[in-house]
This record gives C-alpha cells, structure tokens and sequence, in this order.
C-alpha cells in the first residue's frame, strides 16, 4: 500500500445553532489520499463532499477528528496543495498568464521566473496563445484550462478538484476529462495525487483509482472501493457498467447490502456498503435515527410526474443506469426525483431498477385534477411535515400559521440553508396538493378548501 | 523628426503625411508634459498661498479674471478631501468587513453619520482645525477641506465596505489556498472587486463636494467671517451683492469645470473600470473614453510606468510574500491583545463622557429653543416629502416616456445629465433672484430649492427603470388591450417601482441635507429665512448658539435615520422581493 500524503481520522463536521444544539454535516469519517492515486469522492449534492475537501486542504477546520499530513498532524492550511474549483474562480480583471502568475507572486517568485512557469503551465493545458486574454473572452472549457494551469503551477503536492467539469456542457467535459486523464497517466502532472468531488458516477468510474461514495445528512462514507479496472476504461464495457450499477445501488438504497458480481476484476471492495461494519454502525446510529426528522428530496412535482409517465410507458420497470444515459441526466438530478417518487408511494427501487407502484400507475393515467387528489393523498399519508402543516391548520381557527413555527421544527434537524430549501420543498408539494396556500408577504400559511374528491371528473383507471 | 528634413526640402505633402504619425506618437507625450509643467505652476502657487500669513477675511474679488484661479483652488479643495475621503473609505470599510466585533457598530455609526448634515460639523471642524495651525491659512484650508470630506465619505465607505462583504465564496478560497500574502489579497482581489462601486460613489461624492462648496468656503461662525478665494465664495459674494451677471459667470464656470471634470476623469476612469466587471461574458456596449485612449497610446507614458509602477508593484508583491512567510512563525502576541482591550476601553470611556457633555448641553437649552427646532422638524419633513412629491409627480411620466422611446433617451439622457451635474446651490441665486420678482417667500421658495437638488435621482432612476421593462411584457399589454391607467397600474409602476424606490431614497437623504442651505440664505445683503430644521442649523452656526445647533443637528440625524429604517428600508426590501424582475 503506497504512502499517505493526506489523512483524515474521524473528523467530523457540525455547526452550532442558536439554541445550543448542533447539527452534524459532515459525521464521523476516515479518508486518506495517497501517493500515485485518484482518489473520487462521490456523492449526490448537498451530501456534504465540498465541505469534506474544505477540510481536507486546511480551508475549513473539522470540529473534532485530525488532519494528518504525511503522519504528521495538521493545524492551518495544507502546505502544498491546489483547488480547481466548479466556479472556476479566476481574477476577472487579471489576463490568463496574470491568473497563472498571481500564486507564484504569493510564493515570491521573481518576475522572469515566474513567468517562465507561467507558461510553462499554459502550455501543458493547451492554451499558449491566450496569455494576454482576459477570462471574460473565453469559454467555459478555456476558463477551466486556465484554472487547471493556475493549479498545475504550484506543483502541488495532490490537486483537489471540487465538480471542476461540471459548469461545462458534456461534450467539453469530456475532452477536458480525457486530458486530464493523459496528462496524469502520462506522468506529465507535477502532482503526486488527485482528489476529485464529483456527483457523476461515470466520471468518477472513469478516472478513478479508489471511489468514496458519501452519504447524506450527514456525511458519511457508505462504500469505498478500489477500482481494478486498467485504463483506457471503456464505458460500454461489461465491467464499467456494472461497476456504474453497483454505485447506482449504493446511492439508492444505502441501507442494503450490495455486492460486486466480479469483484476481483472490477474492483477491491474496502469498506462494505451500509458504511462502517454494520453491527457497530447501527447501534451507534440507532438512537440518532428514530428521532430524525424525514428530509425531502428538492423534487418538484412537474419531474415526479414525468418520471412516472416515462416508466408507465416502458412497461413498469428501468435500469437506473440506462435511464439516466437515456435523459441525459446526472445522478445528482434523477436522484432527488427517484427518492421523491419512492417515498410518495408511486415507486420503488429493486437491485438497481425503478418499478412504478400500483397508485404510481394510477397517477400516471390521471388527468390534471385527479393528479391533485392523488398527490395530495400521497403526500398526507407519508409526508410528515405536510401532515403536520394540515393537522395545525385543521386545528387553528383563522386556518393560517407563519412560517415561523416549520422553520422551527426544520431548523432542530438541518443546517441553515437545508431549511430553507426544505421548506420550498415542502411549500411546493404543499401548494400542488391544495393542502395550503402561503402568502409570502405575511409568511403565512393559509389552508385552502380541499379539492373536490367525489364528484372530480374522474379518467377511467387503467391498470 | 530627422526623417522629415529631406533633401528634397519641404513639401506641403510630406508634411501632410508625417502628420498623422506625428499626431499618434508625440501628441500624447507633448499633451503630458504640458500637464506636467501646469501642475508644477499650481503646487508653487497654492503653496505659497497656504503657508502664507492668516487672513480670515479675504477679499472676494468680482472680477471675471478671478475666476479661472478661484476654480483651480475649489478644485483641489474638492480633490485633496476626496483622497482623504478614499483613504478613510480603505481603511474604514476593511476594518469593519473583516473584524465582526467592529462591524457591529461600525455600520450604524455609518448610518447616523451619513444623516448628519455638512454645516453641523462645520463649528467643530473649523474650531479645531484653526487652534491646529495658529496665524496660518492652512487651518481654514484644512477645516474648508474637511467640511468637503464630510459631505463626501460616507456612501464611499458603505459602497465599499458592501463589496468586501460580497466578493464570491470561491474567490476567496482561491485566493487563500494560493496563499496570496494580505497585500496580494488587496491589490488582485479586494481593491478590483470593488472598483466598480467605489467609482460610482465618488462621482456621487465629488457632485456632493459641489453642492456643499458655497456653504464650505464662505460662512460666519459666531463673530467670526472666514473666507476662502474660490467658486463657492465667488458665486455667494455675486448673490450677496446681487450682481447677476457675475452669478451668471460664476456658474457658468462652474458648469465649464464639471463638464470638463466628466471628461478627463470620470469618462476615462469609467472606462477603464470597465475591465473589473465580474461578468461571464463580455458586452457588447462597452463605455469608452478618448483621454482613455490617450493615455494608453502615449509611448513616454508607457515608458514611465515600465519604470515606475511596475517595478514598484513587483518589489511590493514580492516583499509582501516573503514577509508572510515569517509572519506564520510569530504567534499574536498577547500585547497586542491588551493594547486593543485598552483602546476599546479608552474609546467607550471616552463615548461616555461626551453622552454624559451632550446630555448636560441639551438640559441648558431654552424651551423657546426647543420648541423652535421641534417646529422647524415639522415645516422641514413637510417640505421635504412635499419637494419628493412633486419631483415623483413630473419625474415620472417624463422618464417612462423617455425611457419607452430609445431615441428620445439618445438625446435626452446626456442633456440631463449636464442639467443635473449643475449644482443646485449655485442656481439657488438665480432662483431666488425670481422668487423676488415674483413675491413669493423662501418658505415656498426653498421647496422649488430642494426640488432643484433632488428631482435629478428620481428622474434618472426612472427613466433607467422604464428602460429595464422587458419587451415582451410590454406586448403581452398591448395583445391584451391594457391600456391607460390599467396599463400604468398592472405593468409601469410596479416595473420601475425598485428603480423609484433606490430614486427616492437617494433624493430624501439629498433633500434633509440641502435644506439647511435652502432655508436660509445670504442674498442682497439680507438674510432669507423661513420656519424649519435646516434654518435653524444654518442661523445657530451664524450665531455660535453650539448647543442649539447641536441639539437641532440630533433631530435631524435621529429623523432620517428613524424615517429610513421605518420607511425607506421596507419599501427596499418590498422592491427587492416581489417586484424584481427576474430573468
């Protein structure tokens, strides 16, 4: 086993809230980065992988847990190492080469040096001739060869990427990914190992030497595994799509075990799926677990429905896998619908597959106001913050509550900025379903009349 | 120059050719040192005034030939408080980005200050300034400079201060996980990401420096009548001897300053700020400058600046770097810590015996004092809001036209924007002047002044809100026959209502500050005064009445910014939220 440049033992993550609780984005989680590896870090978003490469590059502390740097623990910054950020994040007012030049002046290269690795950068990325552009006058693709050169010429010790294609359109995501991938192979990155985020589970296949699949709220790792396959990685190969597979099950259904069919050619297995051994995952998780509040997948109605009229078209059942090649969409966005669709009753997941359910098929078939009716029987059997908001509702005598009172409740479990987008989950289902309405001025939350059950022009169910 | 005398000697011809090179390569330079040459002359000149002996009252002279000096001493007056201004603006509004324990009271401190009118520093300010340097023109010149900075510092410091606050999340990161050294930080990230907004303000402030500068070189404190050769002076000693024609100079000297102001400053500055956008994509419209262009052809400047600046900036950068690096050893000592816990402690000290002063100031003030100010309060607000009235009720109508017809906007919009760079204050003679003649009193008059100050905010807000209405909102109207008043209700106020909102914000500030110069004038040799907060700021500075003048200055302060915060900062938020126009 090659050495550990970077090493995390047990950090964790939470912020503290203003009543005195905290809440954990980031839970208990070992991570080590080694010499001559890519190592990916996967996970759907807002899982907490960012903040896990903040605090492995020193930009964020982890509140307990060490950081260890080559054996050696860490406090601050990592000495010697580079983010290519999503954002791309250059110096607009700066040219290409004054973007490249701008860490070597903080190291206190002299100018004619600096310049000469300036270059020298630009050049490994394909972008001599552009020295004197400024970023505003290139493409996306070109912006983040800028980044990668600015990365590339600190020589950094390991080269942290957070989502760095994923600003991109496919096509250009792919040529840049391929270069990469020869530049490293090639051994003409000054880098000794790269970490990489990422919520495309076919990029992290494809490039990776060890995958990390996270989690969510928190953080934590469910499965981890070296990758065996040799490069070039063919992605209709047998093995790579099953190992895709594999990682679909993993995200869907984490709590599962799965296994890897050809294990020994595909891939070395580290850590099971369900995360940590299970026996002694659970009895720590347990307690936590029944006290915490169900969390919404941001899903809206629009893609739940087209969702199930995909599959009621392809006879009841799909490949995860083939179904997000056939839309064109990341994990990351098929994800939260899949989820939304499975805990609304109209779906299930199976091995790696999405079934419709009997009401799935029924709400399908539905014409525009049926929908409703459905939806909103849906919603009040298995949503607790929409049961909640309807039982109050019932129960106060103007029929309205501020907002105030679920920001309360969704604030004991998620972070500052979950809430938020929880609530505009909840509000959106909410405001399909006709359990309520919300004036934004008053943040109130008004009950509306239920929608006609009975009488509603009801379409024929098919079966 | 030695390829033009040939041997074939002169030729009209050749000469013709030469000069277009002659024109790219030289001119620039030539232009330079002339400048150069210009501005020797001026440093000898105002030096030599300054250090010279006190004279507290100067003659202002009439004389048109007056003029082109007395411009170039109100100039630098309003350039030296402007650097003062940004200095300040640097240094206040990094402290208060960086360190939370600060912000929190920094930020309203910024509030109360930027409502306090110019004149009520003025006692202070001139007081100190003046036991500062004895038997000097410098003390005056510095506390003149100093009213200038107060009307100008504020909106600088908040503009600045709100871009530290938001430069992007992943900038940020970037540059700390290069390990950029502070010095970096500031002259790559934070001082550019700011640019836009910092030049934007000062603009605002240097027009405001204007505005205030009649009242700035000339007043009277107490017995005391200091004066200062320059504009302001000039034009208050034409309107006080009612000599119209030399008014009428004056301003149109003024006007001459200004325009040329726009053109060698602020059209180039513009410009080249253009590059620290933070867009994407470039724009097509893309402001431009020929002093701009200038510059950047002038071949002996480019040399002066490969000589200069650039060396300069790389033995900054490089210092800066490696001093970093020996900073990471050194802990933060632990008297660093005492000297700011003492500080903190001097300073709340220090606030406590001037509440405890003020406190005692304002119990010796007379009822008949109080009432008076209470009054004025009142006749002020009425005045004020009634000058935001009529300057909505006009502005609107002629800016959404404007702002509906691209090529009425074309023409108009540059005629208004000299028309608004004039500085009320110098027309309030004029004005006056028909006031009059007409019978009218300044009680009446002074809403027509604060009118002529502030209706500029709204009108270009307007018309710039009337612009950002979409198209196809605008033909989804007309497919659904929404016309008249339904047109204006459902679609154009509520389209350029945030635009109004930011218009009227910025003209009430304007119009609580311009009052206490349209409420009480010098004219003819008489004094004009009606019932309100301004006057009585103006008439207690006349008199040396401190306590009142302070008492009434804290009204006014505690008005606005209780009016903003109740008023104001609502109807921004409203705008923010439900009548933004959303891509």
């Amino acid at each position: 086993m090659s050495e550990a440049i970077i090493e995390a033992v047990a950090v964790e993550k939470s912020y503290p809230q203003p009543d005195g609780t905290r809440i954990q984005v980031v839970g208990t989680t070992n991570l080590a980065v080694e010499t001559g590896k890519i190592v990916a870090l996967l996970g759907p978003s807002g899982c907490g992988k960012s903040t896990l490469l903040r605090i492995l590059t020193g930009l964020s502390q982890p509140s307990s847990g060490t950081l260890l740097w080559h054996g050696k623990p860490l406090d601050g910054q990592a000495p010697n190492v580079a983010i290519v950020f999503q954002s791309f994040a250059l110096f607009p007012w700066l040219t290409v080469i004054q973007n490249v030049e701008a860490p070597l002046e903080a190291k206190g290269v002299p100018e004619v040096e600096r310049r000469k690795r300036a270059l020298r950068a630009l050049d490994t990325v394909g972008l001599d001739g552009f020295e004197t552009a400024y970023p505003k006058e290139l493409s996306g693709g070109m912006k983040q060869r800028v980044g990668f050169a600015r990365a590339l010429v600190v020589e950094p010790e390991v080269l942290f990427m957070d989502e760095p294609f994923s600003a991109l359109d496919v096509l250009t995501a792919e040529n840049l990914r391929n270069e990469l991938l020869e530049l490293w192979l090639s051994k003409k990155m000054p880098t000794s190992a790269i970490f990489i985020v990422t919520h495309n589970i076919e990029e992290a296949v494809m490039l990776a030497d060890r995958v990390m699949v996270l989690g969510r709220n928190p953080a934590r790792v469910r499965s981890d595994f070296n990758v065996r396959l040799k490069h070039p990685r063919d992605r209709k190969s047998a093995r790579f799509v099953e190992l895709v597979d594999y990682i679909y099950k993993v995200m869907t259904e984490p709590d599962t075990e799965h296994t890897l069919p050809d294990a020994e050619t595909t891939a070395e297995i580290i850590l099971p799926t369900g995360g940590l051994a299970k026996d002694t995952f659970k009895k720590q998780e347990a307690p936590i677990r029944t006290a915490r509040y169900q969390m919404l997948p941001h899903a809206r109605v629009g893609g739940i429905a087209g969702l199930l009229e995909l599959l009621r078209d392809r006879g009841g059942r799909e490949d995860l896998f083939r179904l997000s090649e056939e839309l064109v969409m990341d994990v990351e966005d098929l994800l939260p619908i899949l989820e939304a669709g499975v805990l609304l009753g109209f779906a299930l997941l199976k091995e790696g597959d999405v079934q419709i359910t009997p009401k799935g098929i029924e709400f399908a078939d539905a014409d525009i106001q049926r929908r409703k009716v459905l939806f909103r029987e849906a919603a009040l059997e298995h949503i607790t913050i929409l049961k909640q908001i309807d039982s109050i509702l019932k129960r106060k005598a103007d029929h309205s509550i501020n907002d105030e009172f679920f920001h309360d409740i969704l604030d004991e479990h998620f972070a500052e900025d979950e809430v938020q987008r929880q609530f505009e989950t909840a509000l959106n289902w909410g405001r399909y379903a006709e359990i309520f309405d919300y004036d934004r001025e008053k943040n109130l939350l008004i009950q509306t009349e239920p929608p006609p059950t009975p009488d509603a022009p009801v379409t024929t169910a098919a079966p | 120059m030695k390829k033009s005398i040939s041997p074939r000697g002169f030729s009209a011809y050749r000469l013709w050719t030469q000069l277009p090179r002659l024109e790219i390569s030289f001119l620039p330079d030539l232009l330079m040192f002339a400048a150069a040459m210009a501005l020797f002359y001026g440093v000898l000149e105002v030096g030599r005034a300054w250090f010279g002996p006190f004279t507290p009252e100067v003659e202002i002279s009439h004389s048109l030939w007056a003029l082109p000096a007395y411009a170039g001493y109100s100039l630098l007056r309003i350039a030296i408080a402007y650097i003062l201004s940004l200095a300040f603006t640097l240094v206040y509004g990094y402290i208060a980005a960086y360190n939370p324990k600060a912000e929190r009271f920094m930020i309203p401190l910024l509030d109360v200050l930027q409502s306090i009118p110019v004149l009520s520093f003025l006692p202070g300010v001139m007081l100190a300034m003046v036991a500062l340097f004895p038997g000097r023109q410098l003390g005056v010149e510095a506390g003149a400079i100093l009213l200038i900075f107060t009307g100008q510092v504020w909106n600088m410091a908040f503009s600045f201060y709100a871009s530290l606050k938001s430069i992007p999340k992943d900038m940020r990161e970037a540059a700390t996980i290069y390990r950029f050294s502070w010095w970096q930080r500031f002259v790559e990230m934070e001082l550019p990401f700011a640019a836009i907004g910092l030049v934007w303000n000062s603009m605002m402030s240097v027009a405001g420096g204007w505005f205030f500068l009649m009242a700035c070189e000339m007043f009277v404190l107490g017995s005391r009548d200091f004066r200062l050769p320059g504009l302001g002076s000039y034009l208050q000693t034409a309107a006080s001897a009612g000599d119209t024609r030399s008014i009428l100079w004056g301003i149109a000297t003024m006007v001459a300053v200004i325009v040329l102001l726009d053109q060698l400053v602020w059209r180039p500055v513009i410009a080249w700020a253009e590059k620290f956008k933070v867009e994407q994509v470039e724009s097509t419209d893309t402001p431009r400058s020929w002093v701009l262009n200038l510059f950047r052809h002038s071949p002996g400047l480019q040399r002066i600046r490969n000589r200069t600046v650039q060396p300069l900036r790389e033995k900054l950068i490089l210092f800066f770097a490696r001093e970093r690096k020996t900073d990471e050893v050194t802990q933060a000592s632990p008297w660093k810590l005492w000297l700011t816990r003492a500080l903190a402690v001097a300073l709340l000290a220090g606030m406590g015996y001037a509440i405890v002063r003020v406190a005692m100031l304002l119990s010796g003030l007379h009822k008949a004092d109080l009432q008076e100010a209470g009054l004025g309060l009142l006749a002020t607000f009425f005045r004020v809001n009634l000058a935001l009235l009529l300057g909505a009720l006009w502005t609107i109508p002629v800016g959404v036209a404007i702002g509906f017809n691209p090529r009425m906007a074309r023409i108009a919009q540059p005629l208004a924007q000299i028309a608004a760079s004039v500085p009320a204050t110098a027309l309030f003679p004029v004005v006056l002047l028909l006031l009059i003649r007409v019978g009218g009193g300044l009680g009446l008059g002074s809403i027509a002044l604060l009118l002529l100050g502030t209706q500029w905010y709204i009108l270009f807000n307007v018309i710039a809100g009337a612009i950002a209405i979409p198209t196809d909102l605008k033909e989804c109207c007309s497919v659904f026959r929404l016309e008249g008043i339904e047109r204006w209700k459902k679609l154009i106020l509520p389209g350029i209502f945030p635009y109004l909102v930011t218009g009227l914000v910025t003209a009430s500030g304007g119009a609580w500050n311009a009052s206490i110069v349209a409420e009480y004038f010098h004219f003819k040799g008489h004094i004009y005064t009606t019932t309100g907060l301004g006057a009585t700021i103006s008439q207690a500075t006349d008199n040396g009445n401190f306590d009142l003048l302070l008492a009434a200055t804290i009204l006014m302060a505690a008005t606005v910014v209780t009016v903003n915060r109740l008023v104001w900062r609502r109807l921004y938020a409203l705008a923010e939220t439900r009548y933004r126009l959303e891509s």
